[in-house]
């Protein structure tokens, strides 16, 4: 009996994120007094896979097979089920993201498993097994207690510390023949930007609203954002108007993210926009209007013109960083 | 082709959320119903697909697992424009248990494309459409950010980490739909809602499944510490309590 982690690469890389699934599952691990089985997809090196034991996995199951190149919903369900019925795991964790999103439902129908979605802290209890979900968008929160014999967990990125561990993985390579006539998803066209920090793994946020008046006053906006080494976001108002991509739209219809740091500039924080963005660690607010209820939710807050305060907020960062 | 629209019926957006006593349930008392937004988002998609005649969608219909105290929800989503409705008599007692009556629904019923919304902004869940096909043995492309219709073939959009990729896939298949995939949700017209009036809304008693999961308690989110604020004239002090205090730069 292990706990098992699903821990999705990237071009045959992990990230923070595969990393904060295994500290996770680490952890539901030693509540349960099981050890973690770490699987993974697809062309990942030994050494790769050597990380997740940093974080405490104590085997790995590297999974390859020439039809599971493309993300298709049942036929990784079939390899992560079989995988969790070999290893008769009783809790399954995996990533609240896309694809987790696209596998773990299936696998919750496949195997009997009530799936607790997007928790960020441990169970609460073993006995009945409960976890803490967020709900109605963040204005609530769920002790939901899942009552199947197996149980999947889905993680919310950036929620969950890192723990290192001392452990050192056992690979277990297994190649499975998937029938190709199976796989029913075919991508024809992929595109990509690359290079580009993306939004959900940035530590740090920096986001501008309607407040920044034009599309043409981003430049200190963005400036700001690439000294802290982060990503730039932006309101709904904004993302409607075209002024920013859809892509950087955070809030309960777009991105919803917890950065360590969310600098909102010019957003009144509206519900929808606080949806996206509560989870974060910290938020500074910068807004015009005293009265604006992202002010409420920050800790630490500039009423002011934006336009005046970026330039300055720009230089004193430049300075920290001499 | 037949559509079919999986729709929720969650509190408006902006509702302050209270909760009943026991902290079981949330407080129902004048809340404003609507239409969970990426439900009718897809309802939206999938009307604009139809009034394309070339596309071959001749029907789009809602499904809604609800007691009749939900009927609105279901006349408004006939109102800007579905054809027909399915409603399964039942509590939503889990998403495994709604998924289950959604799936019976379409084994009785034939539909070639099934939109799930991504999630429900209340229980944020993001499991229904992916059960749905789970239960059926179809295929499910998630995170679905756009649909049309070449050659009597539905041709997909499905983001992904920094892009997005063109997805072909067999029908019936569940498509899990987020943002962008249509612009503005449609409104109801003063003639769609005269006319909603006599569409039929089929009523399925529920099957007999057990729920996974079960709410024990809801309880607020832990509030933040009070604001901090800094002099406008001098910024330069937010940037060392964020490197000196907070720690985060």
């Amino acid at each position: 009996m292990s706990v098992l982690v699903y821990t999705e690469n990237w071009d045959g890389k992990f990230k923070k994120l595969s990393f904060e699934l295994v500290s996770y599952a680490a952890g539901v691990a030693k509540m349960t007094g099981n050890s973690v089985t770490a699987v993974s997809v697809g062309k990942v090196d030994e050494s790769e896979l050597k990380k997740l034991g940093d974080y405490g996995a104590s085997k790995v199951i590297s999974v390859s097979s020439d039809n599971l190149t493309v993300l298709d919903s049942q036929a990784y369900t079939s390899v992560i089920a079989d995988v969790a019925s070999k290893e008769r795991s009783k809790v399954i964790v995996i990533a609240n993201n896309n694809t987790g999103k696209a596998i773990a439902p299936r696998l919750s129908v496949r195997l009997r498993a009530g799936v607790g979605s997007g928790v960020s802290k441990l169970p609460v209890n073993l006995n009945p097994f409960t976890v803490y979900k967020r709900t109605y968008s963040g204005n609530a929160f769920a002790h939901l207690v899942i009552k199947s014999d197996v149980k999947i967990l889905t993680l919310a990125q950036n929620s969950f510390d890192l723990v290192t561990s001392q452990n050192a993985a056992v690979i277990e390579n297994v190649s499975v023949s998937i029938d190709g006539s199976l796989v029913k998803t075919v991508v024809t066209n992929v595109e990509k930007q690359t290079g580009k920090m993306l939004l959900t793994d940035a530590d740090i946020v920096v986001s501008g609203g309607r407040g920044m008046k034009s599309p043409d006053n981003w430049g200190p906006l963005v400036e700001l954002a690439d000294l802290l080494g982060g990503a730039t976001a932006c309101s709904r108002p904004v993302s409607d108007e075209g002024w920013r991509p859809h892509g950087e739209h955070t809030g309960q219809t777009g991105k919803i993210i917890a950065p360590n740091l969310y600098v909102a500039v010019g957003i009144s924080g509206a519900t929808q926009h606080l949806a996206g963005i509560s989870s974060s660690k910290y938020i500074v607010a910068i807004n015009s209007d005293k009265d604006a209820p992202i002010f409420e939710v920050a800790q630490y807050g500039i009423v002011g013109d934006a336009m005046r305060i970026l330039p300055k907020l720009v230089e004193a960062v430049k300075d920290i960083k001499r | 082709m037949k559509i079919l629209v999986c729709i929720s019926n969650v509190p408006d957006t902006t509702t302050k959320i209270k909760f009943a006593e026991g902290n079981t349930s949330i407080d129902t008392t004048g809340i404003q119903w609507v239409i969970n937004p990426w439900d009718e988002l897809s309802l939206t998609r999938a009307l604009e697909l139809k009034d394309d005649a070339s596309s071959g969608i001749k029907s789009v219909t809602v499904v809604h697992v609800g007691p009749a105290t939900s009927e609105p929800t279901i006349r408004k989503a006939l109102a800007i424009g579905a054809d027909d409705a399915v409603r399964v008599n039942s509590e939503s007692l889990d998403a495994y248990y709604t998924a289950a009556q959604i799936a019976e629904v379409v084994k009785k019923e034939q539909f070639d494309i099934i939109f799930c919304g991504i999630e429900s902004s209340d229980f944020n869940g993001s499991t229904v459409g992916g059960m749905v096909a789970e239960f059926l043995n179809i295929p499910s492309v998630s995170a679905v950010s756009g649909i049309v219709v070449e050659n009597g073939r539905p041709v997909l959009t499905r983001e992904i980490d920094g892009g997005k990729e063109t997805v072909t896939v067999t029908a019936p298949f569940v498509a899990i739909v987020q943002k962008g995939i249509a612009k503005e949700p449609r409104i109801a017209a003063m003639r769609g809602i005269m006319m909603a009036r006599t569409k039929p809304v089929k009523l399925f008693e529920p099957v007999a499944i057990e729920p996974l999961t079960q709410v024990q308690e809801f309880e607020k989110p832990t509030p933040r510490a009070a604001c901090k604020f800094i002099d406008a004239e001098n910024p330069r002090q937010l940037i060392e309590l964020l490197q000196n205090e907070a720690k985060v730069i």
